[in-house]
């Protein structure tokens, strides 16, 4: 199997008159299919490196490869454009648009892209709606939501463009334990049944045991990486 | 529609009444600047027309402006020639072969002509003098270039022609002399010639000045008085396009050779004056839309702020820097294109309202109401004007959002 997403000697340093180094020399491999969990403490730098992987940020030195394709000194256009067709995000907290309807919030992405027209991406954004069980909730708005519906809508967001890879920050942090539950059997499935790519940062070890590979990191190092059997 | 223009109008409604101070800031901005420039521009045409048709488009005198080109430098064009102390010379004795050039000028399409002997002249009545213009006219061409027949308050100019010995005077005059229409005063040229002539017309143009020196006779009568048979010293002229004047004047000049000068160019300082007041009128008006645009800037700038946030899940989505600041560049567009809207409509109103207003200058007894220009080059002007300063608003805060770096907010979230 051929590495999806693939990072040589990361390393993220924050300027400033204390420079503070994120990520110190990190180098990874994720396969195709692969359901990730990167571990670790607060302020380990595990979001940083999510960053770094999903090409949301820029690392000080260091490479990283999408699909096969090197992304070093691409411009910010271009690191957009990757996002969007190749990458979903979840985050800790929904992040929806307040004054779109859930349907709208979900067809963002695919209107962006502008693949397809107006009724093929609302026929995509309620397929997906379907799919994570909350198609119900469509014409609604996010704050008539509950949390766990809302992180629901986030995902099918990330899902709208059809991505590799989908890339989850906490995304369970801020639920209670039977919404998280049930957002962590979703990425699970993404990965298992739908073959995408998930990596998602959590300490949440309940989470982390569904996981198929578990990295573990320590001051920006990656300090433990196994599979599970 | 688009995406980012619907991303834009959530947040302009998603805001209703900071959106509505700021649209009512344009409004009222284009609708003032709208009303205040089609008033003076109103009162500039109004002005100009003014001094456009109480004196003629273009007056031809018997001067040239130039000296004659002497016959040593015709003789060697490039050598270096130099005469000095050479004066114009002043045809004392009119405009020569009039008939002629007068038959080249009514040629021209849309021109209207009248020949005209101007001279001093004393009138004597009653032991009292009065030293005044005599200008001998020939009425029917005289009634197409000067709006005088419209001021006649007695009598006609068409009496001259009805009384080779008949006078036309202002009513200035008339009060100094404290005489009427019919009565006979004695009229003494320069030459000295003198002659009794009865008063057929009286006029009032207003103008005091001229109502207590401007008289005007037949023009025959006037060049018996002034020995200039067959002379004449003065073409008015009134064209119907009063604004090609300066090029008709020059063509003319061309032709005949004789100084011919242009309303333009006889009230340049007049006009150099206009455009000043132009300047200042445009300036206090747009001040009003700078002042609208700084609402608009401080609304976006808060909705920028307010939508930090979902600037950041955005791009970090995969949008792009531009397609944020297209975002709130489409907030200011749509803030101003609406705004503009009811400005324009609010503007005409306030402009047929001001139409509406009478006004009354001393000495005028028809109606006058305040001048209104309705030209659609104002319209256009006060929506562009807005859009600019809208735009111009929006600029910054979208500039600012298309800034907004994911990784730095989500930080800050987590």
């Amino acid at each position: 199997m051929s590495a999806v997403l693939r990072a040589e000697h990361l390393v993220r340093i924050l300027p400033g008159e204390v420079p503070v180094t994120l990520v110190k020399d990190v180098s990874l491999a994720i396969e195709h299919g692969e359901f990730i969990c990167i571990m670790g403490p607060s302020g380990s730098g595990k979001s940083s490196l999510l960053y770094l992987l999903g090409l949301l940020d820029v690392p000080t030195s260091g490479r990283v490869w999408l699909d096969g394709e090197e992304t070093s000194g691409y411009g910010e256009d271009d690191l957009a454009n990757r996002r969007l067709e190749k990458l979903g995000f979840v985050f800790q907290f929904h992040f929806l648009l307040a004054e779109f309807s859930v349907l709208d919030n979900v067809t963002l992405p695919i209107r962006r892209l502008g693949r397809l027209d107006a009724s093929d991406a609302r026929a995509r954004g309620l397929t997906l709606l379907d799919r994570l069980g909350v198609v119900e909730q469509s014409a609604k708005y996010p704050h008539q939501l509950s949390g766990g519906q809302r992180q629901r809508v986030a995902i099918a967001r990330a899902l709208a463009n059809d991505p590799l890879i989908l890339l989850a920050d906490e995304p369970t942090g801020n639920l209670d334990s039977a919404s998280g539950g049930t957002v962590r059997q979703i990425l699970k499935d993404l990965a298992h049944e739908m073959g995408k790519t998930v990596v998602a940062v959590t300490h949440d070890a309940s989470f982390a045991a569904a996981a198929d590979r578990r990295i573990g990191i320590v001051d920006g190092r990656i300090d433990a990486d196994w599979r599970a059997v | 529609m688009r995406i980012q223009l619907q991303v834009a109008l959530t947040h302009l409604t998603g805001r209703r009444r900071q959106t509505l101070v700021s649209l009512i800031g344009v409004v009222l901005g284009v609708a003032f600047f709208l009303a205040v420039s089609s008033l003076m521009r109103g009162s500039e045409q109004d002005f100009i027309k003014r001094l456009v048709d109480n004196s003629p488009h273009i007056t031809v005198s018997d001067e040239v402006r130039r000296p004659r080109t002497q016959p040593a430098e015709q003789r060697w064009t490039d050598g270096a020639v130099r005469i000095r102390s050479l004066k114009p010379q002043t045809e004392t004795r009119g405009i020569r072969g009039y008939r002629k050039k007068l038959a080249l000028i009514e040629a021209i399409p849309g021109v209207r002509v009248a020949p005209v002997l101007i001279g001093s002249a004393v009138l004597t009545f009653a032991g009292r003098e009065e030293g005044v213009t005599l200008s001998g006219i020939v009425p029917k061409t005289m009634k197409t270039v000067s709006t005088i027949q419209d001021k006649m308050v007695e009598g006609s100019l068409d009496a001259l022609d009805v009384n080779p010995n008949g006078i036309v005077i202002g009513t200035g005059l008339a009060e100094k002399f404290n005489l009427g229409l019919g009565r006979n005063l004695t009229v003494v040229a320069a030459s000295g010639a003198s002659r009794a002539m009865k008063v057929v017309g009286l006029f009032r143009t207003g103008n005091a000045s001229v109502d207590e020196t401007q008289t005007f006779t037949l023009l025959k009568r006037a060049q018996v008085m002034f020995e200039r048979p067959n002379r004449v010293n003065r073409f008015l002229i009134q064209l119907d396009d009063a604004y090609a004047a300066r090029a008709v004047a020059q063509r003319i000049e061309a032709a005949i050779g004789d100084k011919s000068v242009s309303w333009v160019e006889a009230s340049e300082d007049i006009l150099s004056v206009l455009v000043v007041r132009n300047i200042i009128m445009y300036s206090v008006v747009s001040a009003i839309l700078i002042v609208a645009s700084f609402g608009i800037y401080n609304t976006l700038s808060t909705i920028v702020l307010e939508k930090t946030h979902d600037i950041a899940i955005l791009k970090s989505m995969g949008f792009h820097a531009r397609d944020i600041r297209l975002i709130f560049l489409f907030e200011g567009v749509v803030i101003g294109l609406i705004g503009s809207l009811f400005g324009l409509v609010l503007g005409a109103g306030l402009m047929h309202a001001l139409s509406q207003v009478q006004i009354k200058p001393p000495g005028v007894s028809e109606q006058v109401f305040l001048p209104i220009w309705w030209g659609a080059q104002q319209f256009a002007l006060a929506t562009a004007f807005a859009m600019a300063s809208c735009i111009l608003a929006a600029y910054l805060p979208a500039r600012r959002a298309g800034r907004v770096h994911p990784v730095e907010i989500l930080r800050g979230a987590a």
